[in-house]
C-alpha cells in the first residue's frame, strides 16, 4: 500500500507541486482568485514591508514596478517580470446619479471623493494624473489600499474615488482618456527565500502563459 | 510576550526621535488622537456610568442580556464594529438615512465618527470597571446617607461617587487608553484622512508603507502610554498592593 502510494507521487512529479504562498498588489484579488495558491493580499508598499520583514512567501506581485525596485535592490527577490498594466478610472455608484463625467468634476463642492493613500501606488497614480489634469481635489479620506475605495464609494459613503480600472464593473465606472491617464505595470518575481522554488516557478509561468492571460484579460488587465 | 516591545524599541530612531513626533503628520495624529479619545472617554461617562449603574442595581428581565451585550464590542472584532457603525450611522444605514442631512451628519469621514467608533469600543471597559465598584460597594453607606433626608442625586454624589471613585477612575483610565489604541472600527468608519480622521494608529498603518521611522516613533509613543497607564492601575489589576 505504502509502496503503491509512493509509486502514484513519483508518477505525478511532472509539473512541480506543493503549496506556493503568493501576496500580491490588492487590485489583483479576483484575477489571481483561480490561479491556484494560496494568497494574501495587500498593497504594494505593504506587501514590501512585509517581505522585508521575512514573511514567508514564495512569489511577489506589485502594481507598480519602484515597490518591486526596492525588493531588487534589498536582493530578497529574483529578476521581476512585467505580466500585466492597468489604468486608472473614477469609481462612482452604480448609474453615475452624480453625472461625473471626467476628472474636472471631482473638484465639485459638496461631492465626496476618496482617494487612496499616496503611500500606495493606486495613491500616488491618482495624484499624478489629477496634477497633470490641474484638478484640485479635496479628498473626504486618504484609504489604505485601493479595495478600500472602491469598496467606500460601492457601500454609497462617497460619491467618487480614483481606482483601477479593474476594479470596478462598467456600470459604476467612468473611464479616464489615455492621454491623461497613467499606465500601472505590475511585475511579477519569485523570492529568493522561497520554500518552495519550484513550485514558485511554475506559478509565475502559469501567471505568464494561457491561463494566466486570460484570468487577467478577463478582469480587465491589459496584456503587456 | 517581551519580545515584539524590545524589538520595537530596538528599532526606534532614537537620535531623530524628537524631530519624527514634531512633523506635520505626526503632530496632527497626536493632536487628534487626543481629542478624540478624550472625547471618546466623555461620551463613555455620559453614557457608561448610568448604565453600569443599571446593571449592577436594577433588576429588571434581560438584564444579563443587556450586560453580554454592553460588553460585546469587547470581543468583537473593531472592523466588525465598523461594519455595523456603517450599517447604522452610514449615508444608506438605518438612521443615516434619514438624518444624514442634519448639521454635522454624516458621521462617516468626520473627527466626530471617530469619536463614536472609540467610544463603542472602549465604552464596555469603563461600564465593567464601574459596576463591579458599585456592586462592591457597601449599601449601608447610601442608606445611612438616605436616612439622614440626602435626596438620589446628592446621595450619589457625595457618597457612592467618591466610594466607587477608583473602580472608575480605573474604568476610565482603560477606556481611554483602549480609545487612544483604536484602529479597526475608526477606519472602517471614519476613513483615514490627516489632520480629521488620521488618529495615531492609523498614522502609524500609513506610515509603515512610506516612513518606518515616524511609524516607530509614534508606536513608541503609544506603547509608553499603555505602560504609564498599566503602572497606574497596577494595584488594582496586577494584584501589587
Amino acid at each position: 500500500m505504502a509502496l503503491a502510494g509512493l509509486l502514484l507521487a513519483a508518477g505525478c512529479a511532472g509539473p512541480p507541486r506543493g503549496e506556493v504562498t503568493v501576496l500580491a498588489a490588492a487590485s489583483l484579488a479576483e484575477a489571481f482568485a483561480g490561479l491556484g495558491a494560496t494568497l494574501s493580499f495587500a498593497g504594494s508598499q505593504q506587501i514590501v514591508a512585509q517581505v522585508e520583514a521575512g514573511a514567508p512567501v514564495d512569489v511577489v506581485a506589485t502594481a507598480d514596478v519602484e515597490s518591486m525596485a526596492r525588493l531588487v535592490r534589498a536582493g530578497l527577490v529574483d529578476e521581476p517580470v512585467e505580466f500585466a498594466r492597468n489604468r486608472l478610472a473614477i469609481a462612482v455608484e452604480p448609474g453615475n446619479p452624480r453625472r461625473i463625467a471626467g476628472l474636472g468634476d471631482l473638484a465639485r463642492d459638496g461631492l465626496r471623493v476618496v482617494l487612496a493613500d499616496p503611500s500606495v501606488p493606486a495613491g500616488r497614480y491618482a495624484r499624478e494624473v489629477l496634477d497633470r489634469a490641474g484638478v484640485r481635489v479635496r479628498p473626504v479620506s486618504l484609504e489604505l489600499d485601493v479595495k478600500a475605495v472602491a469598496r467606500t464609494v460601492a457601500g454609497g459613503e462617497a460619491d467618487a474615488g480614483i481606482v483601477y480600472a479593474t476594479d470596478v464593473g462598467p456600470p459604476a465606472r467612468v473611464d479616464i482618456p489615455d492621454a491623461a491617464n497613467v499606465v500601472a505595470s505590475y511585475p511579477v518575481a519569485v523570492v529568493r527565500s522561497a520554500a518552495n522554488r519550484p513550485a514558485a516557478r511554475a506559478f509565475v509561468d502559469r501567471l505568464l502563459g494561457p491561463a494566466g492571460r486570460q484570468a487577467l484579460s478577463e478582469h480587465g488587465f491589459v496584456l503587456p | 510576550m517581551l519580545l515584539p516591545l524590545l524589538g520595537l524599541l530596538q528599532q526606534a530612531p532614537w537620535s531623530t526621535i524628537g524631530s519624527e513626533l514634531t512633523s506635520p503628520e505626526a503632530r496632527d495624529a497626536l493632536r487628534l488622537s487626543l481629542v478624540c479619545s478624550l472625547g471618546a472617554l466623555a461620551v463613555a461617562l455620559v453614557f457608561g456610568v448610568p448604565l453600569a449603574w443599571v446593571l449592577a442595581r436594577a433588576t429588571f428581565p434581560g438584564r444579563s442580556l443587556l450586560r453580554a451585550l454592553v460588553i460585546l464590542p469587547m470581543v468583537l472584532p473593531p472592523v466588525v464594529g465598523g461594519v455595523g457603525l456603517l450599517s447604522v450611522f452610514g449615508r444608506r444605514g438605518l438612521l443615516g438615512s434619514h438624518i444624514g442631512s442634519w448639521p454635522g451628519f454624516p458621521l462617516p469621514f468626520t473627527t466626530a465618527g471617530v469619536i463614536l467608533a472609540q467610544a463603542f469600543v472602549a465604552m464596555p471597559f469603563l461600564v465593567v470597571a464601574t459596576e463591579a465598584g458599585l456592586r462592591q460597594l457597601d449599601r449601608r453607606y447610601e442608606e445611612a446617607a438616605a436616612t439622614l433626608g440626602a435626596r438620589p442625586w446628592h446621595r450619589f454624589r457625595t457618597v457612592t461617587l467618591p466610594l466607587i471613585g477608583p473602580s472608575l477612575a480605573a474604568g476610565a483610565a482603560l477606556c481611554w487608553a483602549r480609545a487612544l489604541g483604536e484602529f479597526g472600527a475608526t477606519v472602517t468608519f471614519a476613513g483615514s484622512l490627516p489632520g480629521r480622521t488620521r488618529t495615531l494608529p492609523t498614522a502609524i498603518y500609513a506610515g509603515l508603507q512610506g516612513r518606518p521611522e515616524g511609524a516607530v516613533a509614534l508606536s513608541i509613543v503609544l506603547l509608553a502610554v499603555a505602560l504609564a497607564v498599566l503602572v497606574a492601575l497596577r494595584g488594582r489589576w496586577l494584584g501589587v498592593p
